[in-house]
C-alpha cells in the first residue's frame, strides 16, 4: 500500500484526462479501505495540497474517508470542516464525482448531519444546491441528494430556495423511498408558499406511486393530500384506476380520521366542522397538521361565497352573512375583502347600501400577454407530446415487449397476412 | 248517507301552508275539505276498496269522516269475509261505534273454520287433479287456491299459487289470465317490480288482446311507474291508457284515478310541447280528464301560463290526494316538480324580471321566491342571476368565447399534469419499483 504523500502525487498527476482518471480510480479503489482509514485522521492537511476543482475524485476519496470516521468528525466539530466541505461541494467537477457516486452522497449526507447538529440548517443549502445539480445526469433525474436538500429547505423556512429544484419535473427515479420523501418534502414546500394546486400534484404522485406494500411516508402524504384538497377544491377525489391495490385498501385504515374530516366539509355547515376540528385537536396537532386543518376552515366560507357570485348579481351583506353562516354583517364584509384583495372573486362592495355587487371575470383572453400565455403552453404540450411518442416507440421496439406480444398471440398461429396473397397452386 | 265537513281552522291552515311545497310527515292526519267517503268508495270494488276506506280513516283528521270510513270498512270486510280486514277494521274502531262494531270472536272463528274446511277440500282436489295429470284441471286448481287465498287476505300464498300455474297455461288466454292475477295480487302486496314483469309478459302474447286487458295492463304499468317514481314512463302509461278501461278495473284504479295520477304526472316530468301533444291534444285522455274537471282546468291553466291559478287549483285537489293510497307518498315531489316548472318556464322568455310582479303571479312572498329562485339557479335550471338589491332576475348567457379560452387552458394544464404523473410511473415501473428492494440494494446507475 502506498503512503498517503504517494497518493496525493497520483492524484495530482492523473487528474487530466478521462483514461488518467479511469486510472487514478483504480488506484484510489485499491487504496480505499483500510490504508486511508488508517491515516483518516491526518489526511486534513492534504487535502490543501490538492484543488477540489481539478483533482475532485482524489479529493473526494480523502474527504470521504476522513469524515466517514466519527472520531474526526467530534474532534472537528464546526469550523473548517464546514467550509472545507462546502467549498468542495460547489467547486468541484461533476464529471469526476459522478464515478464515484456513493462517496459523493456519503460526503453530502454528513455535511447535512453537521449542519443540524450545528441548528443552522441555512448553511448546508447553498452546498447541497450546487451538489445536486452535480450528480444530477440530466435535469429530468431524481437523486437522494433531493430529499436531503428540499428537507434542510423546510428546516431553515428556505422555501423559495427549494422552489428552483422542484421547478424541474423529475422522469426518472433509483429508489422508492427518494421519490417519496422528495414528493412529501416538496410538497410541504409549496403548501408553506400556498401553491396548493403544485403540492397536490406532488402528493397525487405519492400517493398513487406503484407500491406493494404501505410506508409511513405514503401514509403521512395521503393526511396532507386530503388536506390539500379540500382546500383547492373543496372535495377529495377518489383513487384514480392506476393506484396500487395496497394504497387502495389500506389507505382510508390509517387515515380515518382525515377522511371523517371530509365528509364534515361536505356538508357545507361550518360550525359542524368547527366542533369536529376542537374534537380532534390533539389528533391533529400530533400529526403537525393544524395549521393546514385551520385552512380548510376558513376555505369553507370562501367557498360558499363562491358560490354565492354564481347566483346573485347583488346581494346585501346580511344576506351574505346568513347564507354563509357567520355572526355579523361587518365579518361578511371582512372575509369578502380579504378573498377580492386575493384575487378569488371578482365584485364590488358598496358600503352606503351595504351591498356587494358580484361582476365577472374582466379577463377578456384578448391581452398579448394572455397570447404568449397560450402559445408558452402550447410549445410545452407540444414537447411533452413528442416525448411521449418517442417513449412510446422505444417501448414498442423493446425486446421484453415483443415477446409478450408475441406470446399472446400465439394463440392465432396464421394470422391473415401471414399467407400469401397469391394461391400456392400457381408457383 | 252524505258526510258533510265543516272546513274546520286546521283545514284552511292546512291549505296555506302547502304553498310551501313542503312534505307533510307521513303520519300526520289531513283534514279534507269534501271528502264524500261513499262516493268515493263506490268507484271501487274488492280488497281495493277495504284497504282504500282503512287508508282513508288512518290519514283523516276528521272523526266524522274516520268513523264513516272505518263503519263502510267493516262491513264490507265482514261481507266478503275476509277476517284479516276485518280485525284491522276493528282494531282501528276501537268500539267508538257501537256494540254493532265490536270485536266479535265467534265469528272470526267461524270464518276461520269454514276457511280451514273449504282450503282442504280444495286441496285434496288438486292432489287428485295432480295425480291426474291432466294440464287444464291443475291449473284450474291451483287458480281457484289463488282466489281463495286471496278472498281471505292471505297474499303471498295467493301469489305462489297464482306463479304456479304458469307451468300449466296452454293458450295464451290462460297466460294473460294468469298475469292479470299475479299483477292484482302484486299491486296489494305492493311488489311493483313484479307487476311491470308481468305486463310486459302479458303483453307479449302472440294473440292479440282484448282492449279492455290492454287499457288493463296500460293502468297496471302506469301504476307500477308512479310507485317507484318513474313519474315521466307513468304519465305515457296512463295517457297511453284506452277509454274502454272504463269501471272494469275498479279492484285496482279508478278512471279518475287514471285522469288524475297521469295529468300530475305529465305537469311534473313533460315538457310544453308534450303536454300539448300527449295530453291536452289527446283525445282518448280527454274521457278520462272530463270526470275530473278540476285537473282538466289545471293542465289548462298551465299550459296557458296562468300559474297562480293553476297552483291553486292544485292546492285545493291536495287535501283529498292525500288521501289516495297510491299518490300519497309522492304528492310531495310531484307538487315540488309543477311548482319548479311553472317558475322555470315563467322566467325563460324575459330578460329580465321583477320579482315583485313574480311574486305576485305565483301567490308567495318576494323572499321566499327569491330563496327558491336561487336553488333553482343553484341546480342549473335557470341561466340567471338575482339582483338582490332591485329585486331583479337578470337573464345571463353565458360568454361562449371566454369560456371556451378556460376551458382550453384548463384542460391543457390536466394534460401536462396528468402525463407527467403518467411518464413518472412508467419510469418507476419500468426500474421494477419494488419496495422489496430497498433499502438493501442502493444502486446509482448512472
Amino acid at each position: 500500500m502506498e503512503s498517503v504523500e504517494a497518493l496525493v502525487a497520483h492524484i495530482q498527476g492523473l487528474s487530466g484526462s478521462a483514461d488518467e482518471l479511469a486510472q487514478l480510480h483504480g488506484l484510489l479503489k485499491q487504496a480505499d479501505g483500510d490504508a486511508l482509514r488508517a491515516h483518516s485522521a491526518g489526511l486534513l492537511p492534504f487535502l490543501s495540497h490538492l484543488h477540489p476543482g481539478a483533482h475532485s475524485l482524489g479529493y473526494l476519496y480523502l474527504l470521504d474517508s476522513f469524515v466517514s470516521s466519527s472520531a474526526n468528525l467530534r474532534a472537528h466539530a464546526g469550523g473548517d470542516l464546514l467550509v472545507t466541505v462546502a467549498d468542495f461541494l460547489t467547486s468541484c467537477s461533476a464529471d469526476q464525482i459522478r464515478m464515484a457516486p456513493d462517496k459523493f452522497l456519503n460526503v453530502c449526507r454528513v455535511l447535512k448531519n453537521e449542519v443540524m447538529q450545528l441548528n443552522a440548517p441555512i448553511r448546508g443549502i447553498a452546498p447541497l444546491r450546487a451538489a445536486v445539480r452535480k450528480i444530477q445526469t440530466s435535469s429530468e433525474q431524481l437523486t437522494p441528494l433531493h430529499a436531503e436538500y428540499l428537507m434542510l429547505c423546510l428546516l431553515a423556512k428556505q422555501y423559495k430556495a427549494g422552489l428552483s429544484v422542484l421547478e424541474d419535473d423529475i422522469f426518472e427515479v433509483d429508489q422508492p423511498k427518494d421519490l417519496f420523501l422528495y414528493c412529501y418534502y416538496g410538497a410541504m414546500i409549496y403548501i408553506g408558499l400556498k401553491k396548493f394546486r403544485k403540492a397536490l400534484e406532488l402528493l397525487h404522485n405519492a400517493v398513487t406511486a406503484p407500491m406493494s406494500s404501505l410506508n409511513a411516508i405514503t401514509v403521512e402524504a395521503y393526511k396532507k393530500y386530503v388536506l390539500v384538497s379540500l382546500i383547492q377544491s373543496g372535495q377529495v377525489p377518489s383513487f384514480p384506476k392506476y393506484t396500487s391495490s395496497t394504497a387502495q385498501r389500506n389507505l382510508k385504515n390509517h387515515t380515518q380520521i382525515y377522511v371523517d374530516l371530509s365528509t364534515c366539509y361536505g356538508t357545507g355547515s361550518y360550525s359542524d366542522l368547527e366542533t369536529f376540528i376542537q374534537s380532534n385537536a390533539e389528533a391533529f396537532q400530533t400529526d403537525n397538521n393544524f395549521g393546514l386543518v385551520k385552512q380548510v376552515l376558513s376555505s369553507m366560507y370562501k367557498r360558499n361565497i363562491q358560490r354565492l357570485t354564481q347566483t346573485y348579481l347583488t346581494l346585501s351583506l346580511e344576506d351574505i352573512a346568513s347564507s354563509v353562516q357567520l355572526n355579523t354583517p361587518k365579518e361578511a364584509e371582512m372575509h369578502v375583502l380579504r378573498m377580492i384583495e386575493d384575487g378569488e372573486i371578482h365584485a364590488t362592495i358598496n358600503q352606503k347600501d351595504g351591498m356587494v355587487s358580484f361582476n365577472e371575470d374582466p379577463e377578456q383572453y384578448k391581452s398579448s400577454e394572455m397570447v404568449e400565455h397560450i402559445d408558452s403552453s402550447i410549445q410545452r404540450l407540444m414537447a411533452l407530446s413528442k416525448k411521449l411518442t418517442s417513449i412510446d416507440q422505444n417501448i414498442s421496439c423493446d425486446h421484453a415487449f415483443l415477446m409478450k406480444v408475441q406470446s399472446g398471440r400465439e394463440r392465432a398461429r396464421f394470422d391473415y397476412d401471414d399467407f400469401d396473397s397469391v394461391p400456392h397452386k400457381y408457383f | 248517507m252524505d258526510v258533510d265537513c265543516e272546513v274546520s281552522a286546521a283545514a284552511a291552515a292546512a291549505v296555506t301552508n302547502g304553498l310551501g311545497g313542503g312534505e307533510q310527515a307521513a303520519a300526520a292526519p289531513v283534514s279534507a275539505d269534501q271528502l264524500d267517503v261513499e262516493a268515493y268508495a263506490a268507484q271501487y270494488s274488492g280488497r281495493t276498496r277495504v284497504a282504500r276506506l282503512l287508508f282513508i280513516a288512518e290519514r283523516c283528521g276528521v272523526e266524522a269522516i274516520q268513523l264513516e270510513a272505518l263503519r263502510m270498512a267493516h262491513d264490507e270486510a265482514r261481507a266478503r269475509e275476509d277476517t284479516v280486514l276485518y280485525l284491522d277494521a276493528v282494531l282501528k274502531i276501537n268500539s267508538r261505534l257501537g256494540p254493532r262494531y265490536r270485536h266479535d270472536q265467534a265469528w272470526v272463528d267461524s270464518v276461520n273454520r269454514r276457511a280451514e274446511q273449504r282450503k282442504e277440500k280444495l286441496e285434496t282436489e288438486l292432489n287428485g287433479y295432480r295425480t291426474n295429470l291432466i294440464k287444464e284441471s291443475i291449473r284450474m286448481g291451483y287458480n281457484d287456491i289463488g282466489d281463495f287465498f286471496y278472498a281471505h287476505g292471505h297474499l303471498s300464498e295467493a301469489f305462489k299459487s297464482y306463479i304456479r300455474t304458469r307451468d300449466y297455461c296452454t293458450t295464451s288466454k290462460h297466460i294473460v289470465q294468469m298475469c292479470m292475477h299475479v299483477i292484482l295480487v302484486s299491486i296489494e302486496l305492493g311488489q311493483f317490480a313484479h307487476v311491470t314483469n308481468y305486463v310486459s309478459k302479458a303483453e307479449q302474447t302472440p294473440d292479440t288482446l282484448d282492449a279492455v286487458i290492454v287499457a288493463k295492463l296500460r293502468a297496471a304499468a302506469g301504476l307500477a311507474n308512479l310507485e317507484t317514481k318513474k313519474y315521466k314512463l307513468a304519465a305515457r302509461k296512463f295517457l297511453e291508457t284506452g277509454p274502454e278501461l272504463g269501471s272494469n278495473y275498479s279492484e285496482v284504479i279508478a278512471p279518475q284515478d287514471v285522469a288524475v295520477y297521469g295529468a300530475l304526472c305529465a305537469l311534473a316530468s313533460f315538457d310544453r310541447s308534450e303536454l300539448k301533444s300527449k295530453v291536452i291534444d289527446n283525445i282518448n285522455f280527454r274521457n278520462f280528464l272530463e270526470l275530473v274537471p278540476e285537473v282538466r282546468e289545471l293542465v289548462n291553466d298551465f299550459y296557458a301560463s296562468r300559474y297562480g291559478s293553476c297552483l291553486e287549483h292544485l292546492e285545493k285537489l291536495k287535501p283529498n290526494l292525500l288521501l289516495d293510497i297510491h299518490l300519497r307518498e309522492h304528492l310531495g315531489t310531484l307538487y315540488n316538480d309543477i311548482r319548479h316548472k311553472a317558475i322555470i318556464q315563467y322566467t325563460l322568455p324575459f330578460i329580465s324580471v321583477d320579482l315583485n310582479t313574480m311574486a305576485s303571479a305565483f301567490k308567495s312572498s318576494v323572499s321566499m321566491l327569491e330563496k327558491e329562485l336561487a336553488a333553482l339557479i343553484t341546480e342549473n335550471k335557470i341561466q340567471a342571476r338575482i339582483d338582490s338589491h332591485n329585486k331583479i332576475l337578470y337573464a345571463r348567457h353565458a360568454d361562449q368565447r371566454n369560456a371556451t379560452f378556460q376551458r382550453a387552458l384548463q384542460t391543457g394544464n390536466e394534460f401536462e399534469r396528468d402525463i407527467k404523473a403518467m411518464l413518472l410511473r412508467a419510469n418507476l415501473i419500468k426500474h421494477d419499483f419494488n419496495q422489496k428492494n430497498w433499502p438493501g440494494q442502493r444502486k446509482m446507475n448512472l
